[in-house]
């Protein structure tokens, strides 16, 4: 297999090196692949993804995709890849049929020309076909930018935080029609903030203020995780949060979901059994007590801690 | 939640029509003081246009709400001065300092200025921003930032304070501590009504409800709606209720 | 091309369906010129003029009875010599002396050619036009009676002398003005704002990641508002002549290709503004601010630039609306060809090309 993207020891700062965007970062994906650049705003995502559609230059470093240079090639560059940038919002004031075909022409092609390529998503905008882009919901947006970035058969596809805003019910839909184009040998790279997206690519990297922490399967990120993670629920959540937290054996402890993770200083029976004794002598009832499997949040709050000298999980 | 609490919001069949479109239709709930109440629904269910009514900016077509008390119809102005507001998209001043943020918003609020200053001292020490206190909004991480602008929207100690996507974008490690605040503020009596699209965020309210086109669907604890739905996650009792959706966007 | 006419037509579309935003644009022009045009056509009535006739013979009288028996004016006869005129004016008693040469009648008869002097007070521009107007009229049907009658037409030439503002500013100067600012208006307001509107919807992003060329977004951009700066011109000289009665004198073909540069000048400066601009209300300040208010000031078209400061006068020199504004005055009002304004369509031949080349150069093919 070949690669689609490369980044290697690619840095960009903005305000004449005063603020650090990316910072000396390098990876590579590989043709057809579902790469995730996971983290927060503010990470560097944004970045990455104007740097490899060559909208931006970058410091230090060089990059490719699919083999062209992203300062040298340019416009072949800008032949190649389709683009979905944040907070992407169409011409409101076109209609969603207005919009694809202006996206069409602008890349010198016809929706007719490629209609197999966008017709199991178009699809499902066709009835609203002359309805203007502003009055369409979020996830209907979504799905008509996503056809403006696919109508000229990209081999890439780059997708900022298409996700963002847009509630669960949309959210899973589209992660849908990504895996359907990825079956089709389109590379995609997309970023999110969500970190339950995290497991629907086929890589990610974990990133946050212009660095990778990790980079792997979901699955190999989370089986790296250092330490057993426990999930513990009782009748009051708030006040065993606390409790939990006095605790001078947790690592590190946070809210999740319905329960409360944490992982303690001494793994073993011994101090599991300490822990609920100690929990139960507070007051807490109806403890459920077990080990989980970490998630990709969890592995981005520990790799987080590490790097803050593990103090950001226990602040209160 | 056995006992009977002092309740602030009421709302009995509370609608708001625009046009022939009616974005809210006759919702009736009860918030108690000190309760998280987390407030769900898909893009375009009405949450905005819901909150908008409580929070006295907007007028409801019909139906009765009481926030804090106060009639919504006849003083919302009243309203404004017993709430907090915060939201993802506009919290804080980003050309102004931290400082500044702080003493312009409990300026608002009427807060003496002996007041004002022990405040913003108070909130800057439990924020750890002490050597921060003086550099624009703009340049602090987004995390802080709107833990920043969570404190400032408690500052006058409201009775309630709204919350619009609050952690929207936010690392997940901030996000945990976003909702620490959160917490604490309940236990001292402030009721939290907030609006979330990270379903874990729901399991951590006393009660959700979640809104499918204008009306309420589903209204409990999150431990009692995953029963009801014999479904083990929020996620699931979301997808349920909000595929049964049959309009788009505002 | 085809990917450039569909840009085109996805701008027009932008533009038709913000019908506010449209009906400011046409609707501003229209209503200052409807505007001025009723305090121009209001009738003046019962002015005090004086006639000097120092002539006093067949011609002067015939033509000195037609004036008396209109309702416009409320005549007085006096011998006066020029300081005496001076002090009527001054003292507010007249707004108009028409003085008769001596010999008038005879000039007439034996040269074919005599003259009249009119000296009206120009501090009220719209009143001494009208009335200049109303003796020019009827001076011009009594020479058209007496040249039915005879082979070797006659000729009165009318010695027109503004007081106190010998450039009338106002009425008629008011088009050109509004021309300007229009022009001005719809080009870096409307061209900017729509280029930092699809900077903030992120859709320039998506259309510089595109094979198609910067070059041609810019393009395409320009072209409707150059067509409707067009159109709008076409609607104030339509609207200038019609409610106005103010003819364009010269050549329309030139007033129409000095326009077209000035259109662009204004299109390089919307572009200009836009790659300053980070949000939409930025580069509406920036426009009104930075464009439309030196444009209203130092253009020559509110303020005279005789009478200011060294500095403004030096200054106005920079604004491309002023020698727009000496341009159009000269084709419309005075009816001059091109050879008496290459030196100013030169000078906005050359800001063009400098706006237009640093404009180009300031847009970038890549983000920051």
């Amino acid at each position: 297999m070949s690669a689609a993207i490369t980044l290697d020891h690619i840095t960009k700062t903005y305000n004449k090196g005063a603020t650090m965007a990316v910072d000396d970062i390098s990876f590579a994906v590989e043709k057809g692949e579902l790469f995730g650049l996971i983290g927060p705003d503010g990470a560097g995502k944004t970045t990455i993804f104007r740097l490899l559609t060559t909208l931006l230059l970058p410091d230090k470093g060089t990059g490719t995709v699919v083999g062209n240079d992203i300062v040298k090639d340019y416009h072949k560059i800008r032949g190649i890849v389709g683009y979905m940038p944040g907070r992407f919002s169409l011409y409101q004031d076109l209609t969603v049929e207005e919009n694809l075909k202006f996206f069409a022409t602008v890349f010198g092609t016809t929706i007719e020309e490629n209609y197999d390529q966008i017709k199991d998503i178009y699809g499902m905008l066709e009835p609203f076909k002359n309805r203007r882009a502003g009055k369409l919901s979020g996830g209907m947006k979504q799905k008509l930018a996503l056809c403006c970035a696919l109508i000229h058969k990209p081999e890439v596809l780059f997708l900022d935080e298409p996700t963002t805003g847009v509630d669960v019910v949309s959210r899973k839909e589209f992660w849908e029609m990504l895996k359907r184009l990825k079956a089709q040998g389109i590379t995609i790279m997309v970023s999110t903030s969500y970190m339950d997206e995290a497991t629907l690519c086929d890589r990610i990297a974990l990133m946050i203020e212009g660095k990778i922490l990790s980079m792997d399967t979901p699955a190999n990120v989370i089986k790296a995780y250092p330490e057993k993670l426990y999930a513990i629920k009782s009748s009051n959540m708030h006040g065993l949060l606390k409790d939990v937290r006095a605790n001078e054996d947790i690592l590190t402890c946070y809210a999740a979901g319905e329960y409360i993770h944490l992982s303690l200083k001494h793994e073993g029976k011994e101090s599991e059994a300490q822990l609920l004794n100690f929990l139960q002598e507070r007051g807490d009832t109806d403890l459920i007590f077990k080990e989980t499997i970490p998630t990709v949040e969890d592995c981005f709050i520990r790799l987080l801690g590490n790097k803050d000298g593990n103090k950001e999980g226990n602040r209160n | 939640m056995g006992t009977k609490k002092e309740t602030v919001i009421r709302t009995k069949e509370l609608t708001k029509k625009f046009g022939d479109f009616i974005a809210v239709d006759k919702i009736s709930f009860e918030v108690h003081k000190g309760e998280i109440f987390g407030f769900l629904g898909a893009n375009g269910a009405g949450k905005t246009t819901a909150m908008r009514m409580l929070c006295g900016l907007s007028r409801p077509t019909s139906g009765e709400a009481e926030v804090a008390g106060i009639d919504v119809y006849h003083n919302p102005e009243d309203i404004k001065k017993n709430i907090g507001y915060m939201s993802q998209k506009f919290s804080l001043y980003e050309d102004l300092t931290v400082l500044e943020n702080i003493k312009f918003y409990a300026g608002i609020y009427g807060l003496t200025d002996k007041q004002i200053k022990d405040k913003s001292e108070e909130l800057i020490t439990k924020l750890d921003l002490q050597s921060q206190a003086n550099t624009l909004v703009s340049l602090l991480p987004l995390g802080w930032r709107q833990k920043l602008a969570f404190s400032v929207a408690i500052v006058h100690q409201p009775k309630i304070v709204f919350l619009d996507e609050p952690t929207g974008g936010v690392d997940p490690s901030t996000r945990k501590q976003f909702w620490d605040m959160i917490y604490d503020a309940s236990e001292r009596g402030i009721t939290i009504f907030v609006t979330t699209h990270y379903l874990d965020e729901a399991e951590y309210c006393d009660r959700i409800c979640i809104m499918v086109d204008g009306k309420i669907k589903a209204l409990d604890t999150p431990y009692q709606l995953k029963q009801n739905f014999k479904v083990d996650n929020i996620t699931e009792v979301f997808y349920q209720l909000a595929r049964t959706a049959k309009r788009g966007d505002d | 091309m085809k990917q450039f006419l569909s840009f085109i037509s996805k701008e027009f579309s932008h533009v038709f369906r913000d019908r506010k935003t449209l009906l400011m644009l046409f609707g501003v022009p229209v209503v200052q010129i409807v505007l001025f045009g009723f305090a121009l056509t209001n009738e003046i009535k019962n002015s005090n003029i004086v006639i000097v006739d120092n002539a006093k013979d067949l011609a002067s009288q015939q033509i000195i009875t037609k004036l008396a028996s209109t309702t416009y004016f409320k005549i007085s006869r006096e011998l006066m010599n020029a300081s005496q005129i001076d002090a009527a004016f001054k003292s507010g008693d007249i707004k108009l002396a028409i003085v008769f040469p001596a010999n008038f009648y005879t000039d007439l008869l034996h040269t074919n050619k005599a003259q009249i002097q009119i000296i009206a007070d120009a501090s009220d521009p719209n009143t001494a036009t009208t009335l200049t107007n109303y003796v020019n009229g009827i001076i011009a049907d009594y020479q058209s009676q007496m040249n039915a009658t005879i082979d070797v037409p006659e000729q009165i030439n009318l010695d027109v002398r503004m007081l106190y503002n010998p450039d009338l500013k106002g009425a008629p100067n008011f088009v050109p003005g509004v021309i300007a600012m229009v022009m001005l208006l719809i080009c870096v307001m409307m061209t900017s704002i729509s280029i930092v509107r699809e900077k903030e919807l992120g859709t320039m992003e998506v259309l510089l990641v595109s094979p198609f060329k910067p070059l041609y977004v810019i393009l395409a951009k320009a072209v409707p508002y150059l067509v409707l700066s067009l159109i709008n011109l076409t609607v104030i000289l339509l609207l200038s002549y019609f409610a106005l009665g103010l003819p364009i004198k010269g050549s329309l073909l030139l007033l129409y290709a000095v326009s077209t540069l000035y259109i662009i000048t204004s299109l390089a400066l919307g572009l200009l503004v836009s790659t300053g601009a980070k949000s939409q209300y930025g580069a509406m300040t920036l426009s009104l601010v930075g464009m439309m208010l030196p444009t209203m000031m130092l253009s020559g078209y509110i303020f005279p630039i005789e009478n200011m400061p060294l500095v403004l006068r030096i200054l106005s020199n920079v604004v491309p609306a002023k020698w727009f504004y000496i341009i159009v005055k000269d084709v419309m009002l005075k009816g001059l060809g091109f050879s008496y304004i290459w030196k100013e369509t030169l000078i906005l031949f050359g800001m063009t090309v400098f706006f237009l080349t640093l404009s180009l150069r300031n847009f970038k093919t890549r983000l920051e």
